[in-house]
């Protein structure tokens, strides 16, 4: 009952006042209300997000298993950061309210938190990002292989993008007049075209069946049909 | 192959461009006209938002749109808001206030000229609210100073007096809600210009041109961009200017005739990309050549 | 009083001063001659909306090319006017030597003078460009106001400004029982759902649809087979969205799926998340995956963790833990971004079998790229019922698919519509191609 009947009312009621609340004005304040429930909750687990990682690293630590030493450097970077941000150590204080330094600019890199964002956190942000470069260019090698008329017409359609998104578009085909009859064999002009008309129609089916299947999934959760995810009672 | 073969000949292909300092010449695509064009019809002194949707994670990609949109508008004297849906646009924002309004466009001050709104948490439910009520989202701007006291944005009840938005992004919330929320809500009241992830692209240009008057598209867009706006104000009076300031105080910096090299980022970045391409190119060709050999060698056997 | 004109806290309340005050670029030296006054002003509630907007209609004569409108207070915004107005009068008086009693009446007089006041209590709501008039001015988020509000309009050109226009009569705002814009949608919405419920009514009284075999979810037993052989751990990425995406619901069913089959194998299953909430969720699905194949001793909550919401943060932690563990089965199951391929690629090199799923269509040409098998959009979501294999489930999936047969109808037969309407402009099936963009849109 407890673990199963009631979250599967909870489910169906939020969810119908949701729907309901959409298309009705008079009930869009209890759309409001389910949603506010909602970021309360988020709110909440996030304090029980914070004591897991402090659990979790704490007893791999005092365990000393595998990997220990990141754990130490996970809490003591989450311990620091954390300690910055909440206290506004250090905050730059607002020329307004110079006596107040809690007023004050704690985001500006000349403040300790602001300087962890700068210094620390986008370097390393940027750099995990920038390694799509290297995947991109292992996974292209592994898996674009003439098999079959569909891969190959994949292959073509990735060298077109490939090259019109650079100058190597002008130095293989600029010389086809951009007024002429075979403008379209531009690459950079194929590029565009495939971008735009080929991809876009091709994206926008696969967003019907996906919004459809949103649909098909949000009432089977709502009437309860699907329950996979709750513990039998 | 061992794929760490590939990584070394990619780290050489993007860093041997930049060493040798390989620019590729970009001729404007009709795109990044459209976005020029929008830019130049307005009237001098018109009133844009700029929204900084994007993070340190995709400023390689836009974060040289977002320096040349920025100069672009500051040289035509359009009075700028800035504002950030995402976390980190903010101090993208900032940034791009201190390395190309503050230097370049000395003219420019506080609250007159241009205005930090800051970061405002609640994705597309910000745009919903600012389409028709800019006080209520931020009662203050980014230092705490009430809205109704910044001398730009005096009698502004909402983002339909803005002419233009700006947006780049890369992501959700990004383009697509300003253009889902804004401009199909809105389609009289708002032109919408956007700069975008070459990633992200494929489900932004359904908006073109109907929701959007311009797009650019990753650093290729960027450098297009670039090439039209340097091109007429590259080389301003005030930078020739900032540039011997700087030169002055550190002994660095280019000679009063070239355009800056923070102006020109997209160009620079596009011969690496241009390399980097070629090499994928190249990496297809080889496996289907390893392919096509290892299935021949096994069919013989 | 003057001074009382002249308090600051009481600025916002000075419509009209404020309109005057409005700045728009000046042309130096232009003689400044006012545009004659805005005429035919008139407002009416916008039907069918949430009792907030209202529309405004007006002529302005040519060469007006900015009007300045503004609004009475709503009840809550009159309330507070008229506590500011008594504050500061006390304040005033007292501050003048008066006695508490003298203030008192000082502030009951301000409140009695502002009701005479015409030009109090009007707030600026914004500018808008002459032409707007023709076509219909909404001014929206309007406040509660029992006694319905009242429009000002004044025409300005190059700063000079003219008389100022009044509507006739004060309009209250009602409340529609449906949003007018989203009744298209509600027709969808309950055509989908009827669609769905008979689907699943034929399913369990009929006969259940067969389903085409779907490759990545037949996978789920060999992975996790494969991994109980190696004696390596099983990783499952729940995306990096929170449960509030539909995606991450999505993940966990099919989370349901490999901890079952993880729990009857006695393989590790190890859950890194991105958001509490998700953890919280994850942990419940594992647990009653355990219970159900009576295995409830083998389930370890210490597996389910959460990292960070921090994108590329979580990315670090993944895709580290991949490579000092080496999974041997890496299930990528929701709403993934620019991460997909930084755990495909990794997954890949360490070569351990990989089954994606995400309904992000920038991502799949990666999932599709470096995963062994993976679930495009929509399978995604059907994965649930396939797994399932209940009558009722795999029936909303034929609700579904008619659902998407209608859409392809409509998607015809507008085509054709606007074809032969481009062809005639003035014939009925351009009419009712625009009815259609107008319905749907």
């Amino acid at each position: 009952m407890l673990k199963r009947t009631i979250p599967l009312l909870i489910t169906a009621l939020a969810g119908a006042i949701l729907i309901v609340a959409y298309f009705s004005p008079a009930t869009t304040n209890w759309g409001e209300v389910v949603t506010d429930w909602m970021n309360t909750l988020a709110a909440v687990a996030f304090i029980l997000g914070g004591g897991n990682l402090l659990f979790v690293n704490l007893e791999k630590i005092s365990s000393r298993r595998a990997g220990w030493a990141y754990a130490a450097v996970t809490l003591l970077a989450f311990v620091v950061t954390l300690t910055f941000g909440i206290f506004k150590i250090g905050a730059v204080p607002n020329p307004q309210f110079p006596a107040t330094p809690w007023a004050g600019d704690y985001e500006s890199v000349r403040a300790p938190f602001g300087w962890v964002y700068e210094y620390v956190l986008s370097p390393l942000t940027a750099t995990m990002f920038a390694m799509l470069a290297f995947y991109v260019a292992s996974a292209a090698f592994r898996a674009f292989r003439a098999k079959n008329i569909e891969a190959i017409l994949l292959l073509g359609t990735a060298f077109v993008i490939l090259l019109g998104r650079t100058a190597a578009a002008g130095i293989l085909t600029g010389w086809i007049p951009v007024d002429g009859p075979f403008a379209i064999l531009r690459l950079d002009t194929l590029a565009v075209n495939i971008m735009q008309y080929v991809s876009t129609a091709g994206t926008r089916a696969v967003m019907m069946g996906i919004a459809l299947g949103i649909a098909a999934t949000s009432l089977r959760l709502i009437l309860g049909l699907d329950r996979s995810y709750l513990v039998s009672d | 192959m061992d794929r760490r073969w590939i990584f070394l000949a990619m780290m050489l292909a993007v860093g041997t461009p930049i060493l040798v300092q390989l620019r590729p010449t970009e001729t404007a695509g009709p795109l990044s006209k459209a976005t020029f064009d929008a830019i130049e019809a307005m009237p001098e002194g018109s009133r844009v938002l700029l929204a900084f949707d994007y993070d340190p994670a995709s400023e390689g990609e836009l974060q040289p749109m977002a320096n040349a949109f920025v100069h672009h508008c500051a040289s035509k004297g359009h009075r700028l808001a800035f504002l950030a849906l995402w976390p980190l646009g903010a101090q993208k924002a900032t940034e791009t206030v201190d390395t190309i309004l503050k230097p370049f466009h000395p003219e420019y001050k506080l609250g007159t000229d241009y205005c930090m709104l800051g970061y405002k948490a609640g994705n597309e439910g910000v745009i919903k609210v600012i389409v028709t009520t800019l006080l209520q989202q931020f009662p203050t701007d980014a230092s705490g100073t009430p809205l109704q006291e910044v001398p730009m944005l005096k009698g502004v009840a909402n983002i339909q007096a803005f002419d233009l938005i700006i947006n780049i992004s890369a992501g959700y919330p990004g383009a697509k809600e300003w253009a889902q929320y804004a401009t199909s809500a809105y389609p009289d009241a708002f032109t919408l210009l956007v700069g975008t992830t070459g990633v992200q692209s494929n489900q932004l240009y359904p908006y073109y041109p109907g929701q959007m008057e311009g797009m650019l598209v990753a650093i290729k867009g960027a450098a297009e961009y670039e090439v039209l706006v340097n091109e007429k104000y590259g080389k301003t009076k005030a930078i020739a200017e900032a540039q011997a300031a700087m030169r002055k105080s550190s002994g660095i910096g280019e000679s009063e005739t070239q355009v800056p090299p923070v102006l020109q980022e997209g160009q620079r970045r596009m011969g690496p990309q241009l390399i980097a391409h070629l090499l994928m190119v190249s990496l297809i060709v080889l496996g289907n050549v390893v392919y096509f050999a290892t299935r021949t060698k096994g069919a013989t056997r | 009083m003057a001074r009382l004109i002249h308090s600051s806290s009481l600025a916002y309340a000075f419509g009209f001063l404020a309109t005057m005050l409005w700045q728009t670029p000046r042309t130096q030296g232009a003689m400044e001659v006012a545009p004659p006054p805005v005429i035919q002003l008139t407002a009416a509630d916008k039907p069918g909306d949430d009792g907030r907007a209202i529309v405004l209609h007006w002529a302005s004569a040519e060469g007006a090319p900015q009007i300045l409108l503004s609004r009475t207070l709503g009840d809550e915004e009159n309330t507070s006017l008229v506590r500011e107005i008594r504050i500061a009068a006390a304040a005033a008086a007292l501050a003048a030597g008066a006695t508490p009693e003298a203030a008192e009446q000082a502030a009951t007089d301000a409140e009695q003078a502002m009701s005479t006041n015409h030009e109090l209590g009007w707030k600026f709501i914004g500018v808008a460009s002459g032409t707007e008039g023709r076509l219909g001015f909404e001014v929206t988020d309007l406040p509660a106001a029992a006694n319905g509000f009242r429009f000002r309009a004044i025409a300005s050109r190059d700063g000079a400004q003219s008389a100022a226009t009044e509507t006739a009569a004060s309009v209250v705002t009602e409340i529609a029982p449906l949003f007018a814009s989203r009744i298209p949608l509600m027709v969808a919405v309950i055509v989908l759902t009827a669609l769905i419920g008979w689907s699943v009514w034929m399913a369990c009284r009929v006969r259940a649809p067969q389903l085409r075999k779907i490759a990545a979810l037949n996978a789920i037993d060999e992975a996790v087979g494969r991994a109980t052989e190696m004696g390596r751990s099983v990783l499952f990425v729940p995306g990096i969205q929170d449960m509030t995406d539909i995606q991450t619901v999505a993940g966990l069913t099919v989370l349901s799926r490999v901890a079952r089959t993880t729990a009857e194998y006695d393989a590790t299953l190890e859950v890194p998340t991105t958001r509490s909430l998700v953890m919280t969720a994850a942990r419940e699905t594992v647990q009653a995956a355990h219970f159900a194949v009576h295995r409830p001793e083998s389930y370890r909550a210490d597996l389910i963790n959460y990292v960070t919401d921090e994108q590329f943060g979580y990315v670090a932690y993944v895709a580290g833990k991949m490579v000092r563990e080496k999974p041997a089965a890496c299930f990528y199951m929701g709403a993934f971004y620019a991460e997909s391929l930084l755990f495909a690629e990794t997954g890949n090199s360490v070569g351990a079998i990989q089954i994606s799923g995400t309904a992000e269509p920038s991502q799949l040409p990666f999932f599709v790229a470096a995963c062994d098998y993976t679930l495009i959009g929509e399978e995604f979501f059907a994965a649930s019922a396939y797994l399932s294999g209940e009558p009722a489930q795999l029936g909303s999936i034929r609700g579904q698919d008619l659902g998407k047969l209608l859409a392809a109808a409509c998607i015809v037969i507008g085509t054709l519509l606007a074809t032969i309407g481009a062809f005639a402009p003035d014939g009925s099936a351009a009419s009712a191609a625009s009815w259609l963009v107008g319905a749907l849109g």
